[in-house]
């Protein structure tokens, strides 16, 4: 009796903080993020439903069932009855599953668009930096021998490019509102992780790999960039943010030399 | 000496559990020291700077010192417990008992294997005592991180190669274990013991042997490999062009992505080699004290054998968005999700088992009901992790801790509790306390909750897994309350275990001394070696003066 009280009040804690939401995701900031929380949600009420009617079963049986002094029944089981939660828990599970594919495919199997605004991200233990290619359109040319942390240049841009005369870096990640993002991302050392919680994105970043990928952010603001894939003894401290800026601000801020 | 070395099934058994017994204890300390480092970290604390002077001079932990303890807790509970109680441990001492053999089919193969796991276990902790100090790559080991050298960080040198040759030695030991078990259940079965008359646990112990053989003999090589990468100079896992500390790196050509698919290819298997056996064991347990058979045998026996299977199909759900293609991702996606259905159909068929039953509630039984508990409520998450597009917020969050936590870790370990308070009567001859048992299985079953579930809630607000401190982020900040939380029902829950112990070493001594048949069970392993007439779950007969008919009697 006691172990069936004990599951039930388990039960209805875990379900109570659950529904509660005093500890939640951030609010999202682009279509993607409304769609992720649309499907999570549906995932979260269905567990829901699973998980209470799994543990009160559970603590139900135990009660029930609990020995009276009656002989138990002599069953091995049924066939009918495995065929059809075999089936169910199938179309249950795989159905879920299709109903979300549309999130993943928006972030990974589109194209960019074409007036994408092209950032290329580079990770290194343990800071984040990101280049922008200028108004001509084109990133420079770039050295590994070049590369300088002390003096700027985590890139290693080639001065004598032209195109690196234009060519802008920064520490922090700067974009536009409502313009389409296609970030190259790439690491110097060790496996990082790009991560926003406010775009429901996360990408690790590999070295020896440049890796695409897209997004758009809908409100200006400021959000933290937590470095996701453990990358060494600073991983804890490998932080940066994304600027959100409308349109004007960030014109003016490409424009503003170095 | 030749009980020492002793080539007895039964001694080695005993051998295991003890050890796994050991491990447990020093990886749940660890998990102590981190938690309240997390909640607590520029507190000087004195036991901290007699053990690690240097890595905690002056009492307060440095970040690499706290993603060592991380590293060689994972390390230390996957695979020296998990690993190793329910299948090493229970197996060897009641795999020949349950199918009337006399002993292993290869007692001195299987004596080598229990010493070469206490060697990889020796090597593994020599790493907090070399220059540098124990690894801080993680239980997972990725390259380059893991690959590169003292360069990466203190404990990425001596450390990071006696961690390689730890878990090298434990797969030799584990593909030792593997084989025997595999020959023993294959040929020594007693007369009329055929595979569909094997207890469920023997069926468990077969699957899981099979997915070690295939699942170590990848580690180990791909642990070599890393190991090559480090001393000799080869780049399997480390592209060119890589520029660390300022220093050029001289390799090329390497891919990180083939060392996780190389890694999880074990990996997940990993995770079923630790649950099977604690699925088999409660399958049985649920029918001995409902005193009626196990629902559905036969459907348990394909659901599991689907598991082991699937198992090695789904190694990819790790990688959703390390960079591999995404194509791919959606496939391993749907191998994922269907794998949940044979796990639904035991979740059912526990419950079937149940129902109609004349439930005895001994601490085994509690364990098992709560290891129905905890499969549930971690199997849920793990549908949620099993989606990339979901996964695409909770990689590498606690939300995932949480989940495996409550899975992998204590369902498992509940399973190993339940194994114990059964199994108990047979190895030492005494009883458990059957107070002192229900007491810790209540504090442990509520204590786990309050660890796990606010992990859950730390992933949803997107923090972050395997940081030593959470001061440079705004949001984190916010979530301490969670993690003060967290941290003193770890410490509740950790004290709790210290009246299993009082509980083990007093009624080795002091117990009730035990009937051969305590539990009026039907497998050989009570009843002693026969013929077997039929399966082994006749519990309820009608008919019978008894309630229960022995697989050596006939029905």
């Amino acid at each position: 009796m006691p172990i069936a009280i004990l599951v039930w009040l388990v039960t209805a804690a875990v379900t109570y903080f659950f529904a509660a939401q005093y500890w939640w995701f951030p609010p999202p900031i682009n279509q993607h993020g409304l769609a992720y929380d649309e499907h999570f949600h549906r995932m979260l009420v269905v567990s829901g439903v699973i998980f209470i009617l799994a543990q009160v079963a559970l603590g139900w049986l135990v009660v029930r069932f609990r020995d009276d002094g009656k002989r138990s029944t002599y069953s091995h089981g049924s066939n009918k009855l495995e065929l059809l939660w075999t089936s169910a828990t199938a179309v249950l599970f795989i159905g879920l599953l299709m109903l979300g594919q549309h999130v993943w495919a928006d972030v990974h199997l589109a194209k960019a668009a074409p007036n994408a605004l092209r950032i290329e991200v580079l990770a290194k233990q343990f800071a984040w930096s990101f280049r922008y290619a200028g108004p001509d359109g084109k990133f420079a040319r770039t050295d590994m021998k070049l590369m300088n942390d002390a003096s700027g240049n985590p890139f290693g841009i080639d001065a004598k490019d032209p195109a690196s005369r234009d060519d802008k870096t920064a520490g922090a990640l700067r974009v536009p509102v409502g313009v389409p993002i296609e970030l190259i991302l790439r690491s110097r050392d060790v496996i990082h992780n790009f991560f926003v919680r406010e775009l429901r994105i996360k990408q690790d970043v590999v070295p020896g790999m440049e890796i695409p990928l897209l997004f758009q952010a809908d409100k200006a603001g400021e959000y933290e960039i937590p470095c996701s894939e453990l990358c060494g003894l600073g991983h804890h401290q490998m932080r940066s943010r994304l600027i959100v800026m409308e349109r004007a601000d960030f014109d003016r801020w490409v424009r503003e030399s170095e | 000496m030749s009980r020492i070395f002793s080539r007895d099934h039964t001694v080695i058994g005993k051998q295991y559990f003890f050890l796994a017994l050991f491990a447990a204890f020093a990886g749940m300390l660890m998990s102590l020291i981190m938690r309240y480092h997390l909640i607590y970290p520029d507190k000087k604390v004195g036991l901290f700077a007699a053990l690690w002077p240097s890595a905690a001079a002056g009492g307060i932990m440095t970040p690499e010192l706290y993603l060592s303890l991380m590293t060689m807790h994972g390390t230390i509970m996957v695979f020296f417990v998990l690993t190793t109680v329910p299948q090493s441990g229970f197996g060897n001492y009641f795999l020949p008992l349950q199918i009337g053999a006399e002993d292993m089919a290869f007692p001195t193969l299987n004596m080598l294997s229990f010493w070469t796991t206490l060697l990889s276990l020796l090597t593994l902790l020599a790493a907090f005592f070399v220059e540098g100090g124990a690894p801080l790559s993680g239980w997972t080991a990725y390259p380059p991180l893991s690959a590169l050298g003292a360069i990466a960080g203190p404990g990425q040198g001596a450390g990071q190669n006696l961690w390689i040759l730890s878990i090298a030695i434990f797969c030799i030991a584990s593909l030792m274990g593997a084989i025997n078990f595999i020959v023993t259940i294959l040929d020594m079965r007693t007369t009329g013991m055929s595979l569909m008359r094997l207890p469920l646990t023997c069926w468990a112990w077969f699957l899981t042997a099979i997915l070690s053989l295939f699942g170590f003999a990848v580690l180990l090589a791909a642990g070599l490999l890393l190991l090559l990468d480090r001393v000799a100079g080869t780049s399997f896992f480390i592209p060119g062009g890589l520029l660390v500390s300022d220093q050029v790196i001289n390799h090329k050509g390497g891919s990180p992505l083939l060392w996780q698919h190389l890694f999880w290819f074990f990996g997940h298997p990993e995770v079923y080699i630790a649950i099977l056996p604690g699925m088999g064991l409660i399958s049985t347990v649920l029918s001995v004290f409902s005193r009626k058979p196990v629902f559905g045998y036969r459907a348990m026996v394909y659901a599991m054998c689907a598991i082991g299977f699937l198992g090695y199909l789904v190694w990819g759900h790790h990688m959703f968005i390390s960079g591999m293609s995404p194509y791919s991702a959606i496939a391993f996606s749907v191998l994922t999700i269907i794998i949940g259905v044979p796990s639904a159909i035991k979740t059912f068929n526990w419950l079937g088992t149940l129902w109609g039953g004349k439930i005895r509630l001994t601490t085994s039984m509690l364990f098992a009901i709560g290891f129905v508990s905890l499969f549930v409520t971690g199997g849920l998450s793990g549908l949620v992790l099993g989606q990339p597009a979901l996964d695409l917020y909770f990689h590498d969050t606690y939300f995932v801790v949480g989940h495996f936590h409550i899975i992998m870790g204590v369902a498992a370990v509940f399973g190993i509790f339940s194994g114990t308070f059964y199994w108990f009567p047979k190895m030492f001859g005494r009883m458990l306390n059957e107070s002192l048992g229900k007491l810790h299985f209540y504090l442990t079953y509520v204590g786990v909750f309050m660890i796990f579930i606010p992990m859950h809630f730390l992933g949803f607000a997107g923090n972050p897994r395997r940081y030593p401190d959470f001061k440079e982020f705004t949001f984190m900040e916010k979530l301490m309350p969670l993690h003060v939380f967290t941290t003193h029902a770890a410490f509740f829950t950790a004290a709790v275990q210290l009246l299993f112990l009082f509980n083990l070493f007093w009624s080795m001594k002091r117990g009730i001394v035990a009937a051969a048949n305590p539990w009026n069970a039907t497998t050989l392993e009570w009843t002693g070696p026969g013929e077997v007439h039929h399966g082994p779950y006749e519990y309820g007969v009608p008919g019978r003066e008894n309630d229960f008919v022995p697989q050596t009697e006939k029905a």
